[in-house]
């Protein structure tokens, strides 16, 4: 009888290390988290009035709040060039029955396992709803920067939208990273681009690495 | 599933700008309603909460009170003078109240500013024949402004010491700041300190960064707000 792989003994071990993330896409996250975390601070500093007033200095705030806006898709652009990573983009934008199941149980706060592929149903929309919202960041963005290409209705509405999006934007930011502060494992996944086999098999059971 | 989710996402936010204009004006009153009632302040820091935000474009900005403010005309003037904050506040003082517009979109509505119409302080130090325009410095030593002179000599621009009615605070620009009621608040500039008198219009800071140097409300920055003044 040959050894299997998924005996509980192979399950355990603590050298059952899986990939999850390649080192492209690792650095896709890492830059793009950079690239928010410049916008993110530097519209606190320009729309916060205690932080615009400690910081002041304020065309170069806007200058490091436009650039790092414009630049916020490079990364996933890029990534594009790597397999692996659009390989991911089609799983997290497959949904399946299980995804369902996943949504339901985590808005009830339900107890026990909750079924997921290599990506689980939160994950899903979270990335199609960042990127959604990042698109939108920018197209208003740009109609606030480059003033005299749109009429002028379109840029008073486009400040509205860009503050409010913002707004929202923050606290789904804040429910993201909150998440993966709670997760260490997770976190190493994105980190080293490897999970424990007992990690992924609690958290993704449905995932055939 | 995902793509539905980005273009829904996308959706939304062409909708959002196509309602802008009703939500904002909505929101406005509503916030600003709230806000008088919030003892935590919080409802200021939201979109459209109401209220002043501060912008300034250097690090730090010195303080200034009696000890130690100056206001200084000079340039094309047969007197040039400096004046101490007790000097202005000795000079016949005209009380405005009008509405407040950012050109980035807020609006305070009814503000009262105090101060010395700046043609009193022009007509003193005597204006030479050739003069045309006014350049404004601040003592936070990068922001500067303009005006041309017809513009200047207007009764509702002032050299500002009080503003709701309380003396101008440091985070207002205090305790001296320009206030040109009918045009965008960039052009009142904050912690005035000078007042040159030149020939031609030199653009300020926000200027040379593509502001209008006109900057008339409702008639300047592509924009169609009700005039202040």
């Amino acid at each position: 009888m040959s050894p299997r792989v998924d005996t509980p003994a192979a399950r355990s071990a603590p050298s059952a290390r899986i990939r999850r993330f390649s080192r492209a896409e690792r650095w896709v996250h890492r830059s793009t988290a950079v690239l928010m975390g410049v916008c993110v601070v530097t519209a606190a500093c320009l729309y916060i009035p205690q932080l615009a007033e400690l910081v002041g200095r304020r065309a170069l705030v806007v200058t490091l709040h436009e650039w790092s806006g414009l630049l916020l898709p490079l990364p996933v652009l890029a990534g594009l060039a790597s397999r692996a990573f659009r390989v991911d983009l089609t799983h997290l934008n497959r949904w399946g029955p299980h995804d369902r199941v996943w949504l339901r149980s985590a808005v009830r706060r339900l107890p026990g396992r909750r079924p997921a592929a290599k990506f689980n149903a939160g994950q899903k929309l979270y990335a199609a709803w960042i990127t959604g919202a990042t698109l939108v960041m920018l197209g208003t963005g740009l109609m606030m920067w480059f003033t005299h290409l749109t009429p002028l209705m379109w840029r008073t509405s486009a400040t509205f939208v860009h503050d409010w999006l913002a707004l929202t934007i923050g606290i789904v930011l804040a429910g993201h990273i909150g998440m993966a502060l709670g997760d260490p494992e997770a976190r190493k996944g994105l980190r080293t681009g490897s999970v424990s086999r007992e990690w992924a098999e609690r958290e993704h059971p449905l995932w055939r690495p | 599933m995902g793509r539905r989710v980005v273009l829904g996402t996308l959706g939304l936010g062409a909708l959002g700008l196509a309602a802008a204009p009703a939500l904002q004006s909505g929101l406005e009153s509503f916030l600003g309603g709230a806000a008088g009632k919030d003892p935590t302040g919080l409802t200021g820091l939201l979109p459209n909460g109401g209220g002043f935000r501060y912008y300034s474009v250097t690090s730090s900005v010195p303080r200034k009170d009696e000890s130690n403010y100056r206001l200084t005309i000079d340039g094309l003037v047969d007197r040039p003078a400096s004046y101490t904050l007790d000097e202005l506040r000795a000079l016949p003082q005209t009380r405005m109240v009008r509405d407040v517009q950012c050109v980035t979109g807020w609006r305070v509505p009814d503000t009262p500013f105090e101060g010395v119409r700046l043609s009193r302080l022009l007509d003193a130090a005597g204006v030479r024949p050739s003069a045309g325009a006014i350049r404004f410095t601040c003592f936070d030593g990068a922001y500067t402004e303009s005006l041309t002179l017809d513009q200047a000599r207007r009764a509702d621009v002032l050299v500002a010491l009080r503003m709701q009615d309380k003396d101008l605070s440091h985070s207002h620009g205090g305790p001296v700041r320009l206030y040109v009621a009918p045009m965008y608040f960039y052009k009142s500039a904050k912690w005035l300190s000078g007042i040159t008198v030149m020939e031609k219009v030199r653009p300020g800071y926000w200027e040379e960064r593509g502001y209008d140097v006109d900057a008339w409300v409702g008639r300047s920055n592509g924009r169609d707000d009700e005039p202040t003044s």
